[in-house]
């Protein structure tokens, strides 16, 4: 039964040659021999990925961009942990504010994050710090790693921890060998979509960064300002594969679906 | 697994105790609170001051010379709201804003639609196609944009000609056009993704069942799917609408240094001339008009349809 008609289906390849095209154009435009923007090219060469290697300040950018994205990551899922066996767990006074709260940083612009960050630390002395990015990062991503995590401890069945404990396992033995083994997918898939989003994040990063710190989309960004060439387009023809890699493993480990909507009932 | 997990338990007791006989919801545990507590503390310190402090910022008086000075003034809201160039920047903002929602509900929400009616292996696909440009970096997609749109007599241009959509060449670079596709673009996934989840929540049976009544497939959209998505539909618009209008890379490269929007302008006073406080202004007004957009439409939507949302 196959429901859509020719009229979807044209609908349906122009929606996807529109959300394809400027992806693949940036890989495309990435191999040319040019030294010039030049599309659509005929020849290929690997000279602007070559390139990059000449550009230390894009190397060294990436590496901050991943260990930043990794510590504050990690950080944020292990404040979510806690905090999303709270919600999933019980009912309590403030709990809907509190979950308000924790997904605010989805709510407000990006911009003013920054700029509230940018002020924050220069008056406690941490502007420019590797610190101060990995502590605005952990709050930003917060909201992705608590709804995998919310996700995971909604679905834990409680009859399990009870019978451990029925047992003789103490506190910390519950939670070692019961409690964390349950919630460990949605560590794990929290992990991942709160490092994509801290990987990706520019908005908020280009008001707190400095010559020293910025990171790899800071840097893209920063390299566009003055001019748009082909080792940009290389740099982010990098970038794009490396993502698209980390999501088909992430879609074939939990569904995209699950990462994006989450399956938690007191997720919004 | 619980090998990796170790340092886990480390941070957690500071949390405070375990949940463990959980199952009593009626008496009010203290255990939550406690569980709760280093996130909570994480939030107030990290988000709520230094939202009070930005707030603060924007009563603080300005100087060339001097530059900020700790007192308390009305000169920079009275600046903002009085100047022209401001009102504009932000009639700008919120009318791009509003042309992307429109355009992502007119086109997401139909291709929702088709994709939730696809088979197998083909839906799985196509989900991770339209879904997956969410997670690449902002900045690779609009890049993409700008090498379609500007460089040797732009792709779009050429393509939309020779289709005879267009008879002549039309500026995207540079242009709230530029701004429009490529911000419907990089926020579309959102508003398939609320589309979908709605979509998930239909019960298949209704259209059956509209189907054995003798509806065209026409009467079933109109009838029966789009009122039970429309829910859907605004709540991605909601979305959609927050996220275009508070946009900074996209509006920033395709607008370059000329084509400012509220969120470009807010950078420019911070890190080019440097009037912080006018800036901080700046941001806070689009914090506010948003809360208060957002406010507003989640009222009207969740009266219209307070049985859907339950």
């Amino acid at each position: 039964m196959s429901r859509n008609g020719p009229l979807a289906l044209l609908f349906h390849t122009l929606f996807v040659v529109f959300m394809l095209a400027p992806i693949v154009v940036v890989c495309i435009v990435a191999f040319t021999p040019d030294t010039f923007l030049s599309f659509p090219t005929t020849r290929f060469s690997l000279r602007w990925f070559r390139a990059i290697a000449g550009y230390p300040e894009f190397i060294s950018a990436f590496w901050r961009s991943v260990g930043l994205g990794a510590l504050s990551s990690a950080i944020a899922i292990a404040f979510s942990v806690p905090a999303a066996i709270a919600v999933a767990r019980f009912r309590f006074p403030g709990r809907e504010a509190m979950m308000a709260f924790f997904q605010s940083p989805l709510m407000i612009p990006h911009v003013v994050m920054g700029i509230a960050f940018l002020r924050f630390f220069t008056e406690i002395g941490l502007s420019g710090s590797f610190v101060g990015l990995v502590i605005s990062h952990v709050v930003l991503i917060f909201p992705f790693a608590l709804r995998l995590t919310l996700a995971s401890a909604v679905g834990m069945n409680p009859a399990i921890e009870q019978a451990a404990i029925s047992l003789g396992a103490r506190d910390m033995t519950v939670f070692r060998r019961i409690t964390l083994p349950l919630v460990m997918p949605g560590v794990i898939s929290g992990w991942a979509l709160a490092f994509i989003n801290s990987f990706d994040e520019v908005t908020m990063t280009v008001f707190i960064a400095t010559p020293g710190t910025e990171t790899l989309p800071v840097r893209m960004f920063a390299y566009i300002q003055d001019n748009i060439d082909p080792l940009v387009t290389s740099v982010s023809a990098c970038v794009i594969a490396v993502t698209v890699v980390a999501l088909v493993v992430l879609d074939r480990a939990y569904g995209l679906e699950t990462l994006l909507v989450g399956r938690g009932k007191g997720d919004r | 697994m619980s090998r990796t997990g170790e340092q886990v338990p480390d941070a957690q007791t500071g949390a405070g105790p375990t949940p463990l006989p959980s199952e009593r919801p009626e008496r009010t545990p203290r255990a939550p609170y406690l569980l709760a507590a280093p996130a909570l503390m994480l939030f107030v310190a990290i988000v709520l001051v230094p939202l009070l402090m930005t707030v603060l910022l924007t009563f603080h008086a300005w100087d060339q010379v001097k530059g900020i000075e700790r007192v308390l003034v009305l000169k920079n809201w009275r600046e903002v709201l009085t100047d022209s160039y401001f009102f504009e920047v932000f009639v700008r903002t919120f009318r791009i804003a509003a042309l992307v929602t429109l355009l992502t509900a007119l086109l997401g929400a139909p291709e929702a639609y088709i994709l939730n009616r696809m088979r197998g292996p083909w839906r799985a696909i196509f989900l991770v196609v339209v879904l997956g440009p969410l997670l690449i970096s902002v900045v690779a997609r609009t890049l993409g944009w700008a090498l379609l749109f500007g460089g040797n007599s732009g792709v779009v241009n050429q393509a939309l000609m020779k289709l005879g959509i267009l008879s002549g060449p039309l500026p995207f670079m540079f242009t709230e056009t530029g701004m429009v596709v490529a911000l419907t673009h990089v926020l579309m996934p959102y508003m398939v993704l609320s589309v979908w989840a709605a979509l998930q929540r239909l019960d298949p049976q209704i259209e059956n069942a509209a189907t054995s009544l003798g509806a065209s497939q026409a009467t079933i959209v109109r009838r029966i799917v789009l009122p039970q998505v429309l829910p859907g539909i605004l709540a991605g618009s909601i979305i959609v609408f927050a996220l275009a209008a508070s946009a900074f890379a996209t509006p920033s490269i395709i607008g370059g240094r000329r084509l400012k929007v509220a969120s470009t302008l807010a950078y420019d006073e911070f890190l080019n001339t440097l009037n912080w406080p006018l800036g901080a202004v700046v941001a806070v007004l689009l914090l506010v008009a948003l809360a208060l957009v957002i406010v507003a439409s989640n009222r009207i939507v969740e009266r219209r349809y307070a049985e859907v949302f339950r």
